[in-house]
C-alpha cells in the first residue's frame, strides 16, 4: 500500500466517519420510534444535537476535564487513522484502550457520584470487551495467510472472506458491540433513553462542548468498530465491500432490535455474559483455528 | 574484568559490617550513602567498561578460585546450621529437613562424586551487563531511600518496635552482594550459594519487626525459598551424576543439542522449578504477599531489583532450552496463569502496598511467560519487561512508603486527590503507574510481542490457553491500574498539608521518575545497541523483532501519550468557563464534597471505587489459583521426573 | 445558524406536586404525543439540559434546589412552570410550607396552565419555549460579542 493510498483513506475517515456514523446513529433513533409506535426525529437529529452542544454556555466543575477530553477524542481518532490506513491491528486495539483511559480520568476529577459511579460501571464495561476486542485481532492474524495483524495485508492477501474461518470470533465481536454502542441490555454506565439510572453516567459532568467531544469520539469510535465487522467480510476482492456493507447494515439493525426488546441488566450479569461468550464462542474458534493452521 | 567483578561481588559483603557495627545514627547514615555511591558507581564503571570494551562475552575464572569454591562450602554449611538452629528454636522442622537435603547432597557429592573438568565459572554478557547495572542503580537508590524511611518508621511511627536498623541496612548490603554473585556467577555451586543467601537474607528482613506475623510469614518466603534451592541441588546432583558438568551453560548447551532426552530436560526443568518459587509465581506467591509486613525499603528490594529478579534472571538464562518442550510449556502456563489470577486479585484489594504486591507477582507472570515461550521476539520483551518493572515498581514502592509515613494510611481509598494534596508525591505515583502500564512497555510492546509470539506457539493447546490468558490478563490489569489513578487525580476534601518526606527520599525518587523518562525516550536505542546483541549472542541472528512500521507507529503513540494532553492542556487552560457545582440531585450543601442530608444538616460524600470482592475476591480466587497451579506443575514434573526414570 | 431549537433537550424537575402533571409529562413522551419528533429528549441531567420543566409549586426544603439545579443548566435556558401549583401555588398555596409558583425562585418563561395540565398544552408549551431560543440565542451572541 503505497503512502498516498493511506493518506487519502485517512482523509476519508477523519471526514466520513462522523457524516456516517452520525447518519446511521439517525435512522437509528428514527428506525428505534418506529418500532416504538412513534414518529421520532429527523435522521439529521444527531447533527442538530452536536451543534447545539458545541453552541452552548461552558460550565465546568474542574477544568482539568477539558484537556482529558480532548486527548481522548485525538486519541480515538489517531487509532481510527492507524485502522483505516491498514497499519497494525492489535495496536489499534491498545489505542483504543488508552484512550478510553483518558475519559475514565476526565469523568472522575469532579468528584460527583453520579459520575464516579458512570465511570466504574464504564470500566467494568472495558474490562468486559477488552478481550473480545484482543481476540479478534488474533483471529485475523491467525486466518491470513502469511500471518500478520497488518490490516492493509489482512485485506490483500485473503482470497475468501476470514469469516469462514472466523465465526465465533463475529459471534463474540457482535456481541461485545451492544455493550460498545451502550445498547440495552449493556447499557449500564450511561444511556441515550429516557430511563436513565446513574443521570447519564460517564457523562454526567461533561457540559455543552465537552459532551459534544465525547459524543465525537463516540462516534469515531463506532467507525472503527464498524470497521472490523467489514474486515470480517473484505478481502481482494473489490467486490466483497458490497458483502461488507451489507453485513455491517445487518449487524446495525441487529443492534437496535436487541436494544427496543430487552431490559436493562446487572454489571456483574453483564460481565458474566460477555466473558462468556468471548470464551466459548472466540476461544473454541481459535483452539480450531490453531490446529488448523499448525 | 576479573579483578572488578570479583570487588563488585566482595565489597558490598564487607562494607555490610560497617553499617553493621556503627550505632551512632549520622555517622552509619553517612557510611551506607558512601556504601551505595560505591557500589553504584562501581557496577555502572563494570558494566560501562565492558561495554566499551567490544561487549564480547567474557567466560572467566575468578582469582583465587579454589578460596573462593571454600568459602562457598563452608557458607553452605554455615547457612545451613543457622537456619536449622532457627528452625529449631521456632519449631518448625519441616525446613530444617529442607535445607540439610539441599545442602548436604551437593556438598557429599562434592567430595565424593566424579572430578568435574575444570572451566570456566563466571560470566560476563549482556544479560549481566542489564541486570548488573539493574541492581547497582536501583538496589543503591532503595539503600538511600532506606536511611530516610527507616528513620521516620522508628521515630515517628513504630515506637513500640526494637530499633534494629543497623542490622537491616547491613543485610541491605549483602543483598547487594549476593545478587551480583548470583548474576555473574556461570557455575551451579556458587549459583547455589549466591541463591541461599538472598533466601535467608530476605528472610531475615521480612521478619524485621519481630512480630507474631513478621515471623509466620517470614518462615513461609524461607520454606517456599527452600524448596527452590531443592530443585537447584537436583539440578547439580543430575550434573555431577549425568551430565558431567556443574555449568549452567554447559548444561543448557547439553539439552538444547539433545531435543527430546529427558535426562537433559531435568536440570533445566529443576532450575525452572527454583526460580518459579523465586519469582513468586503461583503456587509461591503467598511469600512475596506475606513479605508486605516488612519496612516498605525491604519491600522495594524484593519486588524490584533483586530477589524476584533472580528467578527471572534464571529463567531468561534457560529460555533458549526451554523452547517449545515441557519445560517451557509449564513454565508459561504458570506465568500466564499468574498473569491472570494475580491481576484479578489486584482489583478486589484496597491496601496499596498489596495492589503493588499482585502487580509485581501479574507482571512477573507476564515476563516468566514469556520466558517459557522462549522465542526471540519474547525474550526481548522480557528484557525489556525487566528493566522497566524494576524501576517503576521500586519507585511505587518508595512513594506508596513515604506517602504512608506522610498521611498515615497506605489505603488507595485514602489517597483520593493525592494531586491536589501533596502533588510531588501524586506526581510520582503517576509516572510509576504511566511506567507500569502505559508506556510503553507494561501493556503496549511487549504485550505485541508475547501475543505475536504466543499465537505461533507450537503447542495447540499452550497456544490457545496463552492466548487467553494474556487478552483476559491484560483486561483487568488496565482495571486496577485505572481507578487508582483516577483515585489520585480526583479532588479532594482536604486542604494541602504539611508533607512530611525526607530529602533524601525524594532524591532517590526523583532520581526514579528521571530514569523511567530517559528510558522510555531512549527505548529505541537500547533496543538496538543492548537487546539486538543480547539477542543474537542467545539465538545466533539478527532479526527485527518488530517491523520498522510499528515501531514508528508506538512512537506516535508513546509521544502522543504525553505531548497530546499536555498541548490539548497548554490550549484549554485559558479557556473561559463559568465554575459549576457536580450534580447532586440539586442537593449540594454549598461545595462538591457535602450534601444536604435527610435531617437537613450538611454532610459529608464519600466516593469509592469498586472492588468486586464477590467475584474477584481473596477468599474467593486465592485458593483455586494455588490449587490450579501445583496441578500444572505437578503434572509436568512428573512428565519430566517419569521420562528421565524411563 | 443556531440549532438549539432544533434538540431542546428537557429537565423535568417535580415540586410539590400531587404528581397529576409529572404523570401527563412522561405521557408526552410516549408513543401517542411522541415529543421527540421535536428532538426533545428527556435528560434528567441539568448540565445537558435547555429546557427547565417544573411542576408543582415551591416549598423552603425544595427551594434551594430547584436555584442551584437552575444554575447548572448552561446558557441559553428556558425555563417552564407546567401545571396551575407550578404557575401561581394552585392549591397547596395557602399551606404553611409552600412559597408559590416557581416564579418565586427563578425567572420563568413559559406559564402552561391546567390542573393536571393536557399533554397537548405541556406540547404547546415547550413548543414555544423552542421559539423563545432563538431570541436567547441570539441576545446570548450580542451580550458575548459586546464583552
Amino acid at each position: 500500500m503505497t503512502v498516498q493510498i493511506r493518506i487519502i483513506l485517512a482523509i476519508c475517515y477523519i471526514v466520513g466517519a462522523p457524516v456516517v456514523i452520525g447518519l446511521l446513529d439517525g435512522f437509528d433513533r428514527k428506525l428505534s420510534a418506529r418500532m416504538q409506535g412513534r414518529r421520532g426525529p429527523s435522521v439529521l437529529q444527531p447533527f442538530y444535537d452536536l451543534k447545539k452542544l458545541f453552541e452552548k454556555e461552558f460550565l465546568s466543575a474542574n477544568i482539568m476535564q477539558l484537556f482529558m477530553i480532548r486527548s481522548y477524542l485525538c486519541f480515538i481518532v489517531l487509532s481510527g487513522i492507524l485502522f483505516f490506513a491498514g497499519f497494525d491491528l492489535l495496536l489499534v486495539v491498545f489505542a483504543l484502550s488508552t484512550s478510553a483511559m483518558f475519559l475514565i480520568l476526565a469523568s472522575t476529577t469532579t468528584h460527583s457520584p453520579f459520575s464516579t459511579q458512570g465511570t466504574h460501571r464504564e470500566l467494568i464495561q472495558i474490562m468486559a470487551c477488552e478481550p473480545m476486542e484482543l481476540l479478534v485481532a488474533v483471529g485475523f492474524y491467525l486466518a491470513t495467510k502469511p500471518k500478520t495483524f497488518n490490516v492493509a495485508n489482512i485485506v490483500l492477501n485473503s482470497n475468501y472472506s476470514n469469516i469462514v474461518f472466523l465465526p465465533g470470533f463475529f459471534i463474540g465481536f457482535v456481541f461485545i458491540l451492544t455493550i460498545k454502542f451502550r445498547k440495552s441490555p449493556f447499557d449500564i454506565a450511561t444511556s441515550h433513553h429516557a430511563h436513565q439510572e446513574v443521570i447519564k453516567g460517564v457523562t454526567s459532568e461533561m457540559v455543552g462542548k465537552e459532551y459534544a467531544m465525547v459524543t465525537l469520539a463516540e462516534w469515531y469510535e463506532n467507525a472503527i468498530l464498524y470497521g472490523i465487522v467489514g474486515l470480517f467480510l473484505i478481502n481482494k476482492n473489490p467486490f466483497s465491500i458490497i458483502g461488507a456493507i451489507a453485513v455491517i447494515l445487518a449487524v446495525w439493525f441487529l443492534e437496535i432490535l436487541i436494544d427496543n426488546t430487552s431490559a436493562r441488566v446487572k454489571w456483574q450479569l453483564m460481565l458474566k455474559l460477555a466473558w462468556g461468550v468471548t470464551l466459548v464462542a472466540a476461544g473454541m474458534n481459535l483452539f480450531l483455528l490453531e490446529i488448523i493452521r499448525s | 574484568m576479573e579483578t572488578l567483578v570479583t570487588a563488585l561481588i566482595c565489597f558490598p559483603f564487607l562494607w555490610a559490617i560497617l553499617p553493621a557495627c556503627v550505632h551512632n545514627s549520622k555517622r552509619r547514615a553517612f557510611f551506607v550513602y558512601l556504601g551505595c555511591g560505591i557500589v553504584m558507581i562501581l557496577s555502572i564503571f563494570t558494566a560501562i567498561r565492558w561495554y566499551i570494551d567490544g561487549g564480547q562475552t567474557l567466560n572467566f575464572r575468578l582469582p583465587f578460585q579454589e578460596m573462593f569454591g571454600h568459602i562457598f562450602l563452608v557458607g553452605d554449611v554455615l547457612l545451613m546450621c543457622f537456619i536449622t538452629y532457627l528452625s529449631y528454636k521456632y519449631k518448625r522442622l519441616i525446613i530444617a529437613v529442607l535445607t540439610i537435603v539441599s545442602t548436604v547432597v551437593p556438598t557429599l557429592l562434592e567430595f565424593v562424586g566424579p572430578k568435574l573438568p575444570n572451566t570456566y565459572t563466571m560470566r560476563f554478557d549482556y544479560l549481566t551487563f542489564i541486570m548488573v547495572i539493574i541492581i547497582g542503580v536501583i538496589g543503591s537508590l532503595i539503600g538511600i531511600y532506606a536511611v530516610g524511611y527507616m528513620h521516620g518508621y522508628h521515630i515517628h511511627h513504630h515506637k513500640e518496635l526494637t530499633d534494629r536498623r543497623s542490622f537491616f541496612l547491613a543485610m541491605i548490603f549483602v543483598f547487594f552482594g549476593a545478587m551480583f554473585g548470583l548474576v555473574t556467577s556461570a557455575n551451579l555451586l556458587s549459583i547455589y550459594f549466591f541463591w541461599e543467601i538472598t533466601s535467608v537474607t530476605s528472610f531475615l528482613l521480612i521478619g524485621y519487626t519481630r512480630t507474631e506475623e513478621a515471623i509466620t510469614n517470614s518462615f513461609k518466603a524461607l520454606w517456599m525459598n527452600l524448596l527452590g534451592g531443592c530443585g537447584l541441588a537436583v539440578a547439580i546432583c543430575a550434573g555431577y551424576l549425568w551430565l558431567n558438568t556443574v555449568n549452567l551453560f554447559d548444561m543448557i548447551r547439553l539439552a538444547k543439542i539433545n531435543p527430546g532426552d529427558m535426562r537433559y530436560l531435568l536440570p533445566i526443568a529443576m532450575l525452572a522449578f527454583a526460580a518459579l518459587t523465586k519469582s513468586a509465581q503461583f503456587p509461591f506467591s503467598g511469600w512475596l504477599l506475606g513479605a508486605m509486613v516488612a519496612p516498605t525499603p525491604s519491600s522495594a528490594l524484593l519486588h524490584s531489583a533483586t530477589m524476584v529478579k533472580a528467578g527471572v534472571y534464571l529463567l531468561i538464562r534457560l529460555s533458549t532450552a526451554m523452547v517449545d518442550n515441557c519445560v517451557g510449556n509449564m513454565v508459561s502456563l504458570i506465568g500466564g496463569f499468574t498473569f491472570l489470577a494475580a491481576s484479578c486479585l489486584a482489583i478486589s484489594v484496597t491496601d496499596g502496598k498489596k495492589v503493588l504486591a499482585y502487580s509485581t507477582i501479574s507482571n512477573l507472570g507476564l515476563i516468566v511467560a514469556c520466558t517459557g515461550c522462549g522465542y526471540e521476539e519474547t525474550i526481548w520483551a522480557a528484557v525489556f519487561l525487566v528493566i522497566f518493572h524494576a524501576v517503576s515498581k521500586s519507585m511505587l514502592f518508595q512513594c506508596v512508603g513515604a506517602i504512608e509515613n506522610t498521611t498515615g494510611s497506605r489505603d488507595v481509598e485514602d489517597m483520593q486527590g493525592l494531586m491536589s494534596i501533596f502533588p510531588k508525591l501524586a506526581l510520582i505515583l503517576m509516572v510509576g503507574i504511566a511506567g507500569m502500564f502505559l508506556a510503553p512497555f507494561g501493556m503496549l510492546i511487549s504485550k505485541w510481542a508475547a501475543l505475536k509470539a504466543f499465537i505461533d506457539t507450537k503447542s495447540v493447546y499452550v497456544s490457545t490457553l496463552m492466548v487467553m490468558f494474556i487478552c483476559f490478563g491484560s483486561a483487568t490489569t488496565m482495571f486496577y491500574w485505572t481507578k487508582w489513578m483516577a483515585k489520585i487525580l480526583g479532588a479532594s476534601k482536604r486542604p494541602k498539608s504539611r508533607d512530611l518526606t525526607k530529602k533524601n527520599e525524594y532524591i532517590s525518587m526523583f532520581f526514579h521518575a528521571f530514569l523511567m523518562v530517559t528510558l522510555i525516550l531512549g527505548f529505541p536505542w537500547l533496543s538496538v545497541n543492548v537487546l539486538k546483541p543480547l539477542s543474537r549472542e542467545m539465538f545466533g541472528v539478527v532479526e527485527q523483532v518488530i517491523s520498522r512500521q510499528n515501531i514508528i507507529i508506538m512512537i506516535v503513540l508513546l509521544v502522543g501519550i504525553f505531548v497530546i494532553p499536555l498541548i490539548n492542556y497548554l490550549m484549554t487552560k485559558n479557556t473561559g468557563y463559568r465554575q459549576v457545582l457536580t450534580y447532586m440531585g440539586g442537593a449540594n450543601a454549598g461545595d462538591n464534597m457535602n450534601f444536604v442530608s435527610a435531617t437537613g444538616d450538611p454532610r459529608e460524600m464519600h466516593v469509592a471505587n469498586f472492588y468486586m470482592e464477590e467475584i474477584m475476591g481473596e477468599k474467593k480466587l486465592f485458593t483455586p489459583a494455588i490449587m490450579i497451579s501445583t496441578f500444572i506443575i505437578i503434572v509436568y514434573l512428573i512428565i519430566v521426573i517419569g521420562g528421565t526414570l524411563a | 445558524m443556531s440549532t438549539i431549537h432544533k434538540s431542546p433537550w428537557l429537565l423535568h424537575y417535580d415540586g410539590s406536586s400531587c404528581n397529576g402533571c409529572d404523570i401527563e409529562v412522561l405521557a408526552c413522551t410516549t408513543p401517542v404525543y411522541d415529543v421527540e419528533r421535536f428532538g426533545v429528549i428527556n435528560t434528567g441531567n441539568p448540565m445537558h439540559a435547555d429546557i427547565f420543566l417544573i411542576t408543582g409549586g415551591i416549598n423552603s426544603q425544595n427551594e434551594s434546589v430547584v436555584k442551584q439545579i437552575y444554575d447548572q443548566m448552561p446558557e441559553p435556558k428556558v425555563v417552564i412552570a407546567v401545571g396551575t401549583c407550578a404557575c401561581t401555588g394552585g392549591i397547596f398555596k395557602e399551606c404553611y410550607n409552600i412559597k408559590g409558583g416557581a416564579d418565586t425562585v427563578i425567572p420563568v418563561d413559559i406559564y402552561v396552565p391546567g390542573c393536571a395540565a393536557r399533554p397537548e398544552s405541556i406540547i404547546d408549551g415547550v413548543v414555544k419555549g423552542i421559539g423563545l431560543f432563538k431570541e436567547k440565542a441570539a441576545a446570548l451572541k450580542m451580550a458575548s460579542k459586546a464583552n
